[in-house]
């Protein structure tokens, strides 16, 4: 710290002040619950959380939560590419409409979400005569939950992408169109490794809000335990029957999911940046080499 | 391989970035197209590379209608004033992705792509840097790799984008240079745009000066420079002075004054602009063969030549560049009354004050 200038930077009592504040805060709302979550759900022993998670009802409400993880997560993906493609690279009528539909999922409530599917699908909804018809039940079944996942979940890969590749341009595309790449190796060799990182954090909050979504999924799903419960569903349903135990026991998957794909992250890009150091390493020798 | 361009129109909006251009550009010459930045120097060459398409008009090479070839099977080299390296890739990989990608018919085998990468990197001076990421370089390296793999291809024809334009000075003049040498062993036609007059002369075979999505002039450095077609060109290829008056009886008269002029075909009118670049001008301290007097309010004397700013009664001031040698025969003086004499003018007639 002694090459800190002086005349731009704040004093050490403010830097240490906010230092603090930040950590604590960190503490109080992000560590303390996160590890509460865990506390509870062992606070009878491992043989009671074991049982609580391996129960058929828990574990039909993880089969379906990772069922609409599985779907919506590769679904938005590539939607989230092509819209940030399409709006990234190219001018055309309606762009700025696509930009704001695209929003929508974040701007209306998730409860507001399930209802639009209820109105559309349900028994009395617009097409409901025609599903019950043809025996197709959409709503208080999986598909109901699943198109519910995928609409919530809609904005965060294109979201991700979209500033990222208007800020990198095209150059480097077109640079390999040039050198005789098709658009498919320009899209792979040079477009992907560029977007990967804001690609896979949007797959990340993609997959984080897919599996732990409630309000949109509570509206259609209809509660039939063993059947349309994801795990949030039912986490509410033990914690409102007072089974402690079992409902801290399924939150601590979705915990642990998150901690687990925090990890993958910090992982990979450490490996990138070892990577790197690699290459500049070598290019000192070699440039010591030739002096 | 030669470059041909007939009536090629190009318009963004209402905006029109080329008007009927024509162009041929003869197998194996460098040539730069010049201009303002807007005036259509930049789209010409991206729809010579396929990266635009145009509204009208064709472009041909070797005589072949390419018009409607995709960008990837043209075989030109481009260079982007940004570079365009791929940042998640190596130099060596940067280098190697033009014949990486080709279908697996077409490509050579790795050891000829090595050996392949590894020479053009010596060709750049740069084989050092084979392992290192675009981010490690300077702005002089970058370019100079985005020209070794543009080079990888063994393109037909090399296409540079304003190429040392993000450069700081000292770079530019070493790599304008390097690549004059370049083009002199490989002679692989070329056009590269800018907008300084100085890089264009120094490096092309030809000019083209272009303005507001037409040409201007094409030719020679030298021939451009010295006989400029359009006001336009005069004030773009450098510093110039102006003197209005008008043309009669071959006689360009400014003020009290009148000069002959060598071509007497010139057409009499009542509005004409004579332009003498600094250098062409010379001062005198009588009154014979001068186009307008006036006090020295200024003078610069730091470099080989001296620069000295005469105040006439009314107009603008009036430069003029004198060797070292001239400057100190006439023993001038800040405040001296003098006259200006020009060695050689170019006078358009009819033509308005032309601002840039």
């Amino acid at each position: 710290m002694a090459s800190r200038s002086l005349l731009t930077s704040e004093q050490a009592w403010v830097r240490y002040a906010l230092t603090t504040f930040a950590l604590l805060f960190l503490l109080v709302f992000l560590l303390v619950p996160l590890v509460s979550v865990f506390w509870e759900a062992l606070s009878k022993g491992w043989e009671l959380y074991a049982a609580a998670l391996t129960e058929y009802e828990a574990w039909q409400a993880i089969k379906l939560t990772l069922i609409a993880a599985a779907i919506s997560v590769p679904l938005n993906l590539v939607f989230g590419v092509a819209a940030a493609w399409a709006i990234a690279r190219f001018e055309f009528r309606g762009k700025s409409l696509l930009t704001t539909l695209i929003d929508l999922p974040f701007s209306v409530s998730p409860v507001v979400a399930g209802l639009m599917y209820v109105l559309l699908f349900g028994s009395h909804g617009w097409l409901g005569n025609w599903l019950s018809a043809h025996d197709i039940q959409i709503i208080f079944a999986v598909p109901g939950i699943v198109l519910a996942t995928v609409f919530v979940t809609f904005p965060f890969v294109a979201r991700e992408l979209i500033p990222l590749m208007q800020a990198q341009g095209q150059d480097e595309e077109q640079a390999a169109i040039v050198l005789g790449a098709s658009g498919f190796a320009a899209f792979w060799h040079v477009t992907l490794p560029n977007i990967k990182w804001g690609l896979l954090y949007g797959v990340i909050l993609t997959n984080a809000r897919a599996m732990g979504e409630f309000g949109a999924v509570s509206v259609v799903s209809g509660h039939i335990r063993g059947e349309t419960n994801t795990i949030p569903l039912h986490v509410e349903i033990l914690y409102n029957e007072y089974n402690f135990v079992g409902a801290f026991a399924c939150a601590s998957i979705l915990a642990m999911l998150a901690l687990v794909t925090l990890a993958i992250k910090t992982v990979i890009e450490w490996r990138i940046e070892r990577q790197h150091e690699a290459s500049l390493v070598r290019t000192q020798q070699a440039r010591a080499a030739l002096v | 391989m030669s470059i041909e361009i007939r009536n090629i129109e190009k318009r963004f909006g209402n905006f029109t970035a080329l008007d009927n251009v024509s162009l041929k550009v003869e197998s194996g010459e460098l040539l730069a197209l010049l201009g303002p930045s807007g005036c259509g120097k930049t789209t010409l060459l991206r729809i010579i590379a396929g990266l635009e398409q145009p509204d009208a008009g064709q472009v041909l090479f070797s005589g072949a209608d390419t018009t409607h070839t995709h960008v990837s099977e043209r075989q030109v080299g481009f260079v982007f004033q940004h570079y365009a390296l791929f940042r998640h890739m190596t130099v060596f990989d940067n280098v190697a992705f033009g014949l990486s990608v080709r279908p697996r018919k077409l490509r050579p085998s790795r050891e000829e792509i090595r050996e392949r990468v590894m020479k053009l990197l010596k060709m750049v001076q740069l084989d050092w840097l084979a392992d290192a990421y675009p981010a490690q370089l300077s702005g002089g390296q970058r370019q100079r790799i985005a020209l070794a793999r543009s080079l990888a291809v063994e393109p037909s024809v090399l296409l540079l984008d304003e190429p040392f334009g993000a450069l700081d000075a000292k770079v530019r003049k070493d790599l304008r240079r390097w690549l004059r040498d370049l083009h002199h062993q490989m002679h692989i036609t070329s056009v590269f745009v800018t907008h300084d007059q100085e890089e264009a002369l120094e490096v092309s075979d030809r000019v083209v000066v272009m303005d507001h999505g037409h040409i201007e002039q094409i030719g020679r450095p030298d021939d451009i420079y010295e006989n400029p077609a359009t006001p336009f060109v005069t004030r773009f290829l450098g510093d110039v002075n102006l003197f209005h008056g008008r043309v009669d009886g071959g006689h360009f008269t400014h003020g009290n004054f009148a000069h002959a002029l060598d071509d007497g075909a010139q057409a009499a009118s009542d509005s004409a602009v004579a332009y003498v670049r600094p250098h062409d001008l010379d001062i005198s301290r009588l009154a014979g063969g001068a186009l307008a007097t006036g006090s020295i309010e200024h003078i610069h004397a730091v470099g080989p030549l001296v620069r000295i700013e005469v105040a006439p009664d009314s107009g603008d001031a009036i430069e003029v560049a004198l060797s070292k040698d001239r400057y100190r025969e006439l023993g001038l003086m800040l405040g001296d009354k003098v006259f200006v004499t020009p060695k050689k003018l170019s006078v358009f007639v009819g033509a308005q004050d032309y601002a840039i």
